[in-house]
């Protein structure tokens, strides 16, 4: 009884929950790809996400004294690219709003006819839909590629991301191609399981 | 016993091998009709070869972008930089 008090006591005083730590040396190879892929999908431009996900490590940098540790170190450099998401639009539409001139359906009287036509969705087109969950995709399979371990995660990207041939991952990775087959092996049962759990599931 | 492998017959290991071998367009004509072979029987081939054919198509869809080795020194130099 006295010791459970004493427990509740000590639990009030002091958290004892595993905090998270920063590890600013490794953000970029455990996140720039991550980062990189969250904000193509919202930027639609390779230079801007670039720039992106590089003031956000700054900013996580220059910020890292007020990290609490209770979110996940990810989570809390996605809160700051939000951040650095909704500003750069916010700049955007500050210079845009000024030169822009609306134009709508209703202003074109004379082409009378071809509206309707110009409205029909294209059932070949991707919809808007589509964009966004081949986004929420993207997003989930760099999740999955996040859990893997780092050697794993590297051949995959390099075999079925960028590419690359088998023997110039050999060569770079000094591995053999039986090597390299076994780890892919490893790879995709580990993603397709993690893709299960998380994608499919949702 | 003999350790002596079938011409036509693979295992399951092996097949499942050819598969991922497949899913970039590695797979010689002699292991595709061996992987092909398999899967009239093989449950568990089978199998793994859906769920195979299925990240492949998923990660072809996703358009999965990374960073190139010489921007991500950059961040890390700029990072390295800030940091000191």
């Amino acid at each position: 009884m006295f010791f459970k008090l004493f427990v509740i006591l000590l639990k009030e005083n002091y958290n004892f929950v595993a905090k998270n730590q920063l590890n600013p040396s490794k953000w970029v190879d455990l996140y720039a790809d991550y980062l990189f892929n969250y904000t193509i999908s919202r930027v639609n431009d390779t230079i801007v996400a670039e720039d992106l996900v590089q003031e956000t490590f700054l900013a996580g940098l220059k910020s890292a004294k007020n990290f609490k540790g209770e979110a996940a170190e990810r989570t809390w450099l996605i809160s700051i690219l939000k951040r650095k998401i909704i500003d750069h639009y916010r700049k955007i539409n500050s210079k845009k709003g000024k030169a822009e001139v609306k134009m709508g359906y209703s202003n074109r009287n004379e082409e009378e006819g071809d509206w309707l036509e110009d409205r029909v969705a294209d059932p070949f087109d991707m919809n808007a839909e589509d964009v966004l969950q081949n986004e929420e995709l993207g997003v989930a399979i760099q999740e999955c590629l996040m859990k893997l371990p780092k050697k794993q995660a590297d051949v995959f990207i390099k075999k079925t991301i960028e590419g690359m041939e088998t023997e110039d991952i050999c060569k770079e990775l000094n591995i053999s191609a039986s090597n390299l087959w076994v780890i892919i092996h490893r790879a995709r049962t580990a993603l397709m399981d993690c893709l299960e759990n998380n994608w499919f599931k949702k | 016993m003999s350790t002596k492998k079938s011409t036509f017959f693979i295992s399951c290991e092996e097949a499942k091998h050819i598969c991922d071998k497949v899913q970039y367009g590695e797979a010689s004509i002699w292991e595709r009709l061996k992987l092909n072979l398999r899967l009239l029987w093989c449950r568990a081939t089978k199998s793994y070869t859906k769920r195979n054919g299925t990240l492949t198509k998923l990660c072809n869809e996703a358009q999965i972008k990374t960073l190139n080795e010489e921007k991500k020194n950059e961040m890390k130099k700029r990072l390295e930089s800030q940091e000191v």
